[in-house]
């Protein structure tokens, strides 16, 4: 197991550097550069300015001697300065953004497990039931509509139209003045809609797995079995079947925590949450583009490391995949 | 698993909370005394990047420090200059340099006295080259800039320079805190210090920036208490924030200015101002390229668009018809010029002039190649795509083919604009009271980069601007820029569409907002919230 370890760690580095490169020449690619992207057609904004200020970003360098200079830095966990005028560590950016983004994936994830595991065992259960195709097509319906729809939808009804829910931030104005029980209950406020937006296109899959992993176990012949000793049919599904078939649907938990910060761009921006998604959105626009190679840099780890997890998961559940 | 009682608690509980916001029981229409107190909270699309406004080209971020900091002179109601942190300037006889004298009452926020030492610092941060702005073109022109005594300055030109003296409406910097330093580096970036009617409170990136009112404000304290921004990088969420109370005051777009705000509760709340901005929105032929050398043929698409259509089915009425590059609330306006009023048998008449023969398809031919060309616009603003589809359908009822391609911005102006690689596009200029138009259509402003992107050449035009630009004589000026207006017009190098108006919502119980020419904010600090009806106490808003 330790060789099987050791050996997929050491293939994470070449796969971070192939990443970085492509992402770094991609980003230059795209049109416009930082600092005068706000004043494209601005009468005041002169070539000599732009001269100096490409200078001063270093975008008059080659672009493979930009790389080298970033590349060296990052080895030393060195996310450099943004481009933004605000001149601030790539790191501190990151650092002050990540805890609401990572808050709000792990509660939206447990959302999706809480509700998908659920339906998917119900929907195996009682398998073309009406109730099984009604929920099916409900949480497909979720899956297909575009998030940002959906969340103006619920925003508008339980914002404007109710009055119950808060629409957009994460905190009231008058927090500071609140108890801690109400500053907990009005962060819980301003957190249900988006997480139950982050979490809705999630419940498709998870369900889906969830049934489909149970329905193929139920079809093994220790089940059968199991029935003809005459165990009651609630206590083969939980000790028999339920077991067996969680095992894939938990790895996919590794397999999603690459999708977090990708997801995060979307309902942050609408839900005006300053987190990492919203953060990056605004790089991009601002072609920031050492924050943006950080975010990047971060969330190829992260998806190297759930693949690895996912991996290691099903490595301890079948040796075979140990050995080879 | 939560017991089924529990889970009816929970959701009791919010509806308890939920229903603890209701708002809306208040009456605003008493406008009440002028009190100190209440907060006023703006969103914006985007985060400020940089409260140095020398370095930060965002809008955000001008905002914000356009309540921190002064410059010397500024605009009034009427769009005169008048004096900010100047109590006078003279202009000398040979119209080369300018003497400010300066207020002695003001102080920077941390309590130290502003003086001219501070203006010269300003001038010369902005023309060192190692100061990464955009703005030094104008103090470029700058001969000397010298102090005589504490309070008063005096800058020399080479030759007059008309638009010198708003020039420095630029903010200006405090000496103490910046210089011998980085100006790049400066913590004055994050937390500005400034003379001006608010002080700089706190800033939660990506969240909001919060402003507290200047209580020794050399203009007077600002009634209201408290100014925060708030990010909102979503439009639609910004405007559900406005009909939930989130915000006290934003932009409409025009349907949301005349349906979806036509509603009772909304008209209790909120106040609507419609004004003439300061833009306007136009169709730039590309002038190298083949049928648009013909003033005839930019004449004939002149006629062919039918601006009152657009105006009335795009913006559902909230503009004027353009005549040229000035608005009709600038002083330079010349609204006696030729006039493209909808004829399609003029621009038929001009076309057939021009050469153009309708073909047995009914389109148009010259020498047997069809008329056809390519309208560029960019990604999300829908204004100006359903213009160009407009203009697609008039265009063809007279033969022309018109295709229309949508870019995203960057892309537009870098790959298409900037490398003369287009035929026609839709923009549009915000431009300045003060109306000097050397950048965009003086022939030597063709260059990469440049602003004169359509390659406009005319010589007439060219001395008009120049001597207009060298001569403080308003009188002067404004015979040249009429005849420049009316060049302009005559030879149609753009199709002026319109000039949108402004259409703001706020909340109603600001009082003491008169809409001018300069707009809504100009008199902020007079902005009052009578005692009973306000909203927010004190510290709201404001980090433990």
């Amino acid at each position: 197991m330790l060789r099987y370890l050791l050996k997929r760690l050491f293939f994470m580095v070449p796969m971070i550097f192939g990443i970085t490169l492509i992402s770094f020449t991609v980003i230059h690619l795209v049109p416009g550069e930082p600092g005068v992207l706000d004043s494209e057609m601005n009468p005041k904004v002169t070539k000599q300015v732009r001269e100096r200020i490409r200078a001063f970003y270093g975008l008059d360098k080659p672009l493979h001697v930009q790389y080298w200079m970033w590349l060296k830095r990052v080895v030393k966990l060195d996310f450099g300065t943004s481009f933004a005028p605000d001149r601030r560590p790539v790191i501190d950016k990151i650092k002050e953004r990540l805890p609401v983004t990572i808050l709000i994936n792990l509660l939206s994830m447990a959302l999706i497990f809480l509700v998908g595991i659920p339906i998917g065992i119900y929907c195996a259960r009682y398998k073309d039931s009406i109730l099984d195709k009604v929920l099916t097509s409900f949480v497909f319906a979720g899956y297909a509509a575009p998030t940002f729809w959906i969340a103006l939808l619920l925003m508008m009804f339980f914002g404007v139209y109710l009055e119950l829910l808060p629409i957009s931030g994460i905190k009231s104005f008058n927090f500071s003045e609140l108890s801690f029980f109400g500053k907990t209950i009005d962060v819980a406020k301003h957190l249900i809609l988006p997480v139950c937006i982050s979490g809705f296109g999630g419940l498709a899959g998870i369900s889906r797995y969830m049934k489909n992993s149970l329905l193929e176990v139920l079809r093994q012949e220790y089940i059968t079995t199991a029935y003809a000793k005459g165990l009651p049919e609630s206590m083969v599904l939980k000790k028999h079947a339920l077991r067996n078939a969680l095992l894939p649907v938990i790895t996919i938990l590794g397999l999603s925590i690459p999708g977090l910060i990708g997801g995060s761009v979307i309902f942050e921006s609408i839900f005006s949450i300053p987190g990492m998604g919203q953060l990056f959105y605004m790089s991009v626009m601002a072609r920031d583009y050492p924050t943006i190679m950080g975010i990047l840099v971060i969330g190829a780890f992260l998806t190297l490391l759930g693949n690895l997890i996912a991996d290691i998961s099903y490595a301890l559940a079948d040796p075979r995949i140990r050995i080879g | 698993m939560l017991s089924r009682q529990s889970l009816i608690f929970i959701l009791l509980a919010f509806l308890f909370f939920g229903c603890s916001q209701q708002k809306g029981t208040t009456s605003y229409d008493d406008p009440g005394k002028p009190a100190y107190g209440d907060m006023i909270v703006m969103a914006s699309i985007g985060e400020a990047s940089n409260l140095i406004p020398l370095l930060s080209t965002d809008s955000a971020s001008h905002e914000i420090s356009g309540l921190v900091y002064n410059g010397l002179v500024k605009y009034d109601k009427d769009l005169n200059i008048v004096g900010d942190l100047a109590k006078s300037w003279e202009i000398s006889k040979d119209g080369l340099s300018i003497t400010f004298r300066l207020k002695k009452d003001v102080r920077w926020h941390d309590g130290k006295p502003f003086t001219a030492h501070d203006v010269l610092y300003t001038y010369k941060v902005t023309v060192d080259p190692r100061t990464p702005t955009a703005y030094a073109a104008d103090f470029q022109l700058v001969k000397k800039a010298e102090v005589l005594d504490d309070y008063t300055f005096r800058v020399t030109y080479n030759k007059p320079f008309a638009p010198a003296l708003i020039s420095w409406a630029t903010a200006i910097m405090p000496k103490h805190l910046l210089e011998g330093k980085d100006i790049t580096t400066s913590p004055l970036i994050r937390k500005p210090v400034g003379t001006g009617p608010f002080v700089f409170k706190e800033w939660v990136p990506g969240d909001r920036i919060i402003l507290t009112a200047n209580k020794d404000y050399f203009e007077g304290r600002p009634y209201i208490d408290r100014y925060m921004m708030r990010i909102i990088p979503d439009s639609a969420t910004m405007f559900l924030e406005l009909k939930h109370y989130g915000i006290d005051m934003m932009g409409l777009a025009p349907l949301q200015f005349l349906k979806q705000t036509e509603y009772p509760r909304f008209k209790q709340e909120y106040n609507k101002f419609k004004y003439l901005a300061f833009n306007y929105t136009y169709l730039g032929f590309n002038l190298k390229h083949g049928p648009f050398k013909d003033k005839r043929v930019r004449q004939a698409i002149s006629y062919a668009i039918n601006k009152k259509e657009i105006i009335d089915g795009i913006l559902l009425g909230l503009g004027e018809e353009a005549t040229g590059p000035f608005t009709p609330n600038m002083w330079a306006y010349n609204g006696n010029v030729k006039r493209y009023r909808y004829s399609k048998e003029k621009a038929l008449a001009l076309l057939k002039e021009a050469g153009y023969e309708k073909g047995p398809d009914d389109m148009l031919k010259k020498n047997g190649s069809p008329f056809e060309f390519t309208i560029l616009v960019n990604q999300g603003n829908t204004v100006r795509i359903q213009c160009a589809e407009l203009i697609q359908r008039r265009l063809s009822e007279i033969g022309i083919t018109v295709k229309i391609r949508v870019l995203e911005w960057a892309s537009l102006i870098n790959e298409f604009i900037d490398k003369r690689n287009f035929e026609a596009v839709i923009l549009g200029w915000s431009i300045n009271p003060e109306p000097d138009p050397y950048d965009i259509w003086h022939s030597s402003k063709q260059g990469l980069k440049e602003l004169n992107f359509i390659s406009f050449e005319n010589k007439e035009v060219d001395e008009l601007i120049i001597k207009a630009r060298h001569t403080f004589d308003r009188a002067k000026r404004e015979r040249y820029y009429g005849r420049f207006q009316e060049i302009i017009a005559e030879e149609a190098p753009y199709a002026f569409l319109f000039y949108p108006y402004a259409t703001v919502a706020v909340h109603k119980r600001f009082k003491g907002i008169e809409p001018a020419a300069a707009g809504l904010m100009y008199n902020f600090i007079k902005w009052y919230v009578p005692e009973n009806q306000r909203r927010y106490k004190a510290d709201a808003a404001l980090s433990p």
